[in-house]
């Protein structure tokens, strides 16, 4: 028997072989990219032109950009694997399915992440958001942010990929989990994008910081069950 | 009342559907005296909360409905509770009593839960002089709903049923562990709610009544469960002795 591979390692190529999927074709991040600027757009078509009301509540369109673009991209994570059956292959190979979780992981959160980095500029276009006040913690909150959604929705997606209408299921059980995941990140983004005089934007941070960490741990445990029924 | 007594009902409940689970001579009749025993005493609730507990302070006969209300949302818990306590035991050792139990235990619950959730937005309406106010409680109960909705529309929609029992397990856990989050958060985004009554704030009948109402709504509840569970097994056993869709068929003479 082949000795099994380190997870990390283990975890490290499955996360390569989604960015190079990613990166040959690049139509995921285009789909999303093209689908999350649709969707500012829209909510300032919904609003109106008052540039004031947008700008206060661009942290909100910002992220409900994000989580309508991740239910796209956390579905599509998985079904590229039951094409082929890749994902009977991944499971039989000589590595944990936790190395899979972690991988797909990082690999919808990486994605999510460079697609707010994108968004970020239109928001300044379209919502007259001020990017310079704390870009190092905009960064942070943006990363724990797309981390956040990725943990439960990559466990989510697994299941969905293979039930029937899978398309209403994904945010049919993703989206009560991340409501404290919304007001935690869409509070920390408006406290760094705007003044903070209460000096709030630390305990959301935190809150975030706890989601991430309560869902990858709880992922971690559960995903080999769910690999399993694959 | 003791602190313990509420904790002990509880276990007492578990206990009684456990042995309904457990042994078979104990389904055919341990049912009916408990349905009895609630069927009385809502009746008796009827009285004691329309007529005998006296008019809340502030609200006057509003205030009524907290004797039914509040139960129906502490049931929904307990189900849910009840609910993951299956979905782990399923994950530890593959069982389809347990997966029964944890559908039913989950249906009951979305029931309870939408009568209250119903129930407290009737209050709302003449208290608040809203029908929604984004009070944690509320939205952290509505969360719970919505997120246990989708675990049933997950179990509907998934025709393999070793795959719908795990599958659903493990969402029914990750749907557990959001309700602290849940609950949590949305207290932190909207501080501005009432403070919880307890048992020291409150009238002394009223808590007795709001008591008697969650003993009898405990009635309701293992009688709901253990019916539907005897459903759910039901359709377990007729969709095993299904014949096979790919059946072959008698040769023709």
């Amino acid at each position: 028997m082949t000795p099994k591979i380190p997870l990390l390692a283990a975890a490290w190529l499955v996360l390569k072989k989604d960015w190079q999927i990613e990166w040959r074709t690049r139509a995921r991040l285009t789909a999303i990219i093209f689908f999350s600027l649709s969707t500012l757009l829209l909510f300032s078509f919904a609003v109106g032109p008052d540039i004031n009301t947008l700008r206060a509540h661009a942290p909100g369109y910002l992220w409900l950009a994000l989580l309508f673009a991740s239910v796209l991209s956390l579905g599509e994570s998985f079904r590229i694997e039951s094409e082929n059956q890749a994902l009977t292959g991944l499971v039989l190979t000589p590595v944990e399915p936790r190395a899979i979780f972690v991988g797909k992981v990082f690999g919808n959160a990486s994605l999510l992440f460079v697609l707010s980095l994108v968004l970020l500029p239109v928001t300044v276009a379209l919502y007259d958001v001020d990017l310079s006040r704390a870009p190092l913690q905009l960064v942070l909150v943006l990363f724990l942010g797309s981390v956040g959604i990725s943990a439960p929705g990559t466990v989510y997606s697994a299941i969905s990929a293979n039930a029937r209408a899978r398309d209403v299921m994904l945010p049919l059980l993703l989206f009560p989990v991340l409501i404290p995941l919304l007001l935690a990140a869409v509070s920390a983004t408006r406290f760094t994008l705007q003044p903070d005089p209460q000096e709030q934007v630390g305990g959301w941070l935190k809150l975030l910081t706890a989601f991430d960490l309560i869902y990858l741990s709880v992922g971690f445990l559960l995903f080999p069950k769910v690999a399993e029924e694959d | 009342m003791p602190p313990f007594v509420p904790l002990t009902l509880f276990a007492l409940v578990v206990a009684a559907i456990i042995a309904h689970v457990a042994v078979p001579s104990v389904r055919g009749w341990l049912w009916k005296p408990i349905a009895g025993l609630g069927a009385f005493m809502l009746v008796a609730l009827w009285y004691l909360g329309l007529v005998w507990a006296p008019p809340e302070q502030f609200m006057s006969d509003v205030g009524r409905i907290l004797y039914v209300h509040v139960p129906h949302v502490w049931m929904a818990l307990l189900a849910f509770t009840l609910n993951v306590g299956c979905a782990v035991a399923y994950l530890m050792k593959k069982s389809f009593v347990t997966d029964a139990l944890a559908e039913s235990a989950a249906e009951v619950g979305v029931y309870f839960g939408a009568v209250g959730v119903t129930m407290g937005s009737i209050w709302a309406r003449p208290t608040w002089g809203v029908w929604w106010d984004w009070d944690p409680r509320l939205i952290s109960t509505t969360v719970m709903l919505l997120a246990y909705v989708g675990y049933l529309a997950l179990r509907s929609f998934t025709e393999d049923p070793e795959r719908r029992a795990t599958w659903s397990a493990v969402a029914a856990i990750l749907s557990y562990v959001s309700l602290p989050i849940v609950w949590f958060s949305v207290r932190w985004w909207n501080s501005l709610h009432q403070v919880q009554s307890s048992p020291s704030t409150v009238d002394k009948p009223m808590v007795q009544v709001l008591r008697w109402g969650a003993i009898t709504l405990l009635c309701f509840l293992y009688v709901f469960i253990v019916k539907r569970y005897q459903i759910a097994r039901s359709r377990q056993t007729a969709a095993m002795e299904l014949p096979p869709l790919e059946a072959p068929r008698p040769e023709a003479a």
